[in-house]
């Protein structure tokens, strides 16, 4: 159902029928299966050199000019490029990888690619921002350095990393939706092939209402277990 | 009483920013006796704080050498200052507890690392509650305690490997006039009943009268005088002695009671 033929709110209302969400769902199916493979990546690898950076900093627990220096230039290059060209860019690599170029599991290895980084960052930016007399008490009671790291910077700084972790999500979604246009499948290749190409409105804003409640329903659990966090520990 | 126990020599240190070069430390020479509560008191700026923390090597030294007992800390490795630091304990202005762990479990933060059994650190853990008074606070976390509460549970944490010194940084400035009381006075009875050696840094005068035998004075790097309380308050000979007992009496002679 087309907008340059029906109105707005006949198609909306067409947007709700079982025939466009028949074929909607199988495409949710997949879109879940891309967001959950790439946030265990991200989560994974993100924390990991997010956790590196900060050890390494200048301030860090072992500072270590070299490796500060490299990893953060690899993470800004890929920082710089917009989703689009690291997806046309990881194509040969998800070639080699997973053996073709589209498809979910080539898509994964994009939105990986891209959202790492960005994850590490923030990771970055979260410990940054725990009190370094906490570090210090740490250091006085003797505490070797990855002690410090996995029993206080982490758990001290969760509900900010869970804060992290969900806006790292969020994007992973709207990547998802882009790769969509790149033969990854999922919610957005539905958006693309039915609403763009075929002017099927109605297939175009399920996929929108779609995107809507998975996008509000992470938003509204990473802040629920921040909170219940925060709580638990009377800092709020 | 062994007069040297702790023995600082010729301790200098340099801070280097990109624009100046601070010198914090100008040949610091210092001893403490055991079991004593020595005091180092000084305004904010005069190093005493790089001092206290060069002891345990939160900053390490560029020269000079300290020794606690018979170890000299200056030259000790990575893993062997580790250990060493178990058996010093150490209190902070910001208490600097742990916020995702609870009373208990800030306790026994350093007793894991000391490889003590579980239920050996549990007994510790509720012995050094019950030394700072607050058992019934074991489960709580440190968002739930007040600022005097929590440096009770910065002291326990600091006692509970059972060290031979306890290094204070400005342990009750943060703290109102009455918890800081309470806390000097949990600090005198674990000095009594531990024998524990205390160096306690402070810009507060009445903090030291209250709580040192010994005493230096500090300012910009150096040592000015050090002696016993009582001496330096009936005799102060540096400036910054004068200085600060005259502070010390003109608040106290607002209240009609001037220190002798």
């Amino acid at each position: 159902m087309s907008l340059y033929k029906y109105s707005f709110w006949e198609v909306l209302r067409n947007s709700f029928t079982a025939e466009v969400w028949g074929q909607v769902l199988p495409a949710i199916g997949e879109t879940m299966y891309m967001v959950g493979v790439s946030s265990l990546f991200v989560l994974v690898f993100g924390l990991l050199l997010g956790l590196v950076l900060v050890m390494t900093g200048k301030e860090g627990l072992a500072p270590c000019k070299a490796v500060h220096t490299v990893l953060s230039a690899v993470i800004n290059c890929f920082r710089s490029l917009p989703q689009v060209i690291i997806i046309i860019v990881m194509l040969p690599v998800a070639r080699a990888l997973v053996g073709k170029s589209y498809g979910s599991n080539a898509c994964i290895i994009s939105l990986v690619a891209s959202c790492v980084p960005l994850f590490a960052r923030l990771v970055e930016s979260s410990l940054l921002e725990l009190d370094k007399g906490k570090i210090e008490a740490a250091r006085a009671m003797g505490s070797g350095n990855l002690r410090i790291l996995f029993t206080i910077m982490v758990p001290e700084t969760l509900p900010s990393l869970v804060r992290a972790f969900t806006n790292a999500v969020v994007i992973v979604i709207s990547m998802t939706a882009l790769a969509g246009s790149f033969g990854a499948g999922g919610i957005g290749y539905i958006a693309v092939t039915y609403g763009y190409t075929r002017f099927q409105h109605d297939l175009l804003f399920a996929t929108i209402i779609v995107l809507i409640v998975i996008v509000q329903a992470v938003q509204m659990a990473g802040d629920t277990v921040s909170k219940i966090i925060l709580k638990r520990r009377h800092l709020i | 009483m062994d007069e040297k126990f702790i023995e600082i020599k010729q301790l200098y240190k340099t801070f280097h920013t990109k624009k100046q070069t601070i010198e914090v430390l100008k040949g610091i020479d210092l001893s403490v006796g055991k079991g004593d509560i020595f005091g180092i008191v000084g305004f904010s700026g005069a190093g005493k704080s790089t001092l206290v923390r060069c002891i345990n090597r939160l900053e390490e030294p560029d020269s000079g050498t300290i020794r606690i007992g018979e170890r000299e800390i200056t030259a000790l490795g990575r893993a062997q200052l580790n250990e060493q630091r178990r058996k010093i304990g150490m209190i902070f202005q910001q208490f600097n507890l742990f916020d995702s762990m609870t009373v208990a479990k800030n306790i026994a933060y350093p007793l894991k690392m000391a490889g003590l059994s579980a239920g050996e650190a549990g007994r510790r853990v509720d012995e050094m509650l019950s030394l700072v008074g607050l058992t019934q606070k074991k489960d709580a976390y440190p968002g739930e305690l007040s600022g005097g509460q929590k440096q009770r549970v910065g002291i326990a944490r600091a006692l509970a490997n059972r060290p031979d010194v306890l290094l204070s940084d400005e342990a009750t400035s943060a703290l109102d006039p009455q918890t800081t009381l309470s806390v000097l006075d949990l600090l005198k009875e674990i000095n009594q009943k531990l024998g524990l050696t205390i160096i306690l840094i402070t810009h507060e005068l009445e903090v030291i009268r209250y709580t040192c035998r010994r005493m230096a004075v500090m300012e910009d790097g150096k040592l000015l005088e050090q002696g016993l309380v009582k001496d330096i308050f009936q005799n102060p000979r540096c400036g910054t002695a004068k200085n600060f007992i005259g502070v010390y009496n003109k608040f106290r002679s607002d209240y009609g009671e001037e220190a002798k």
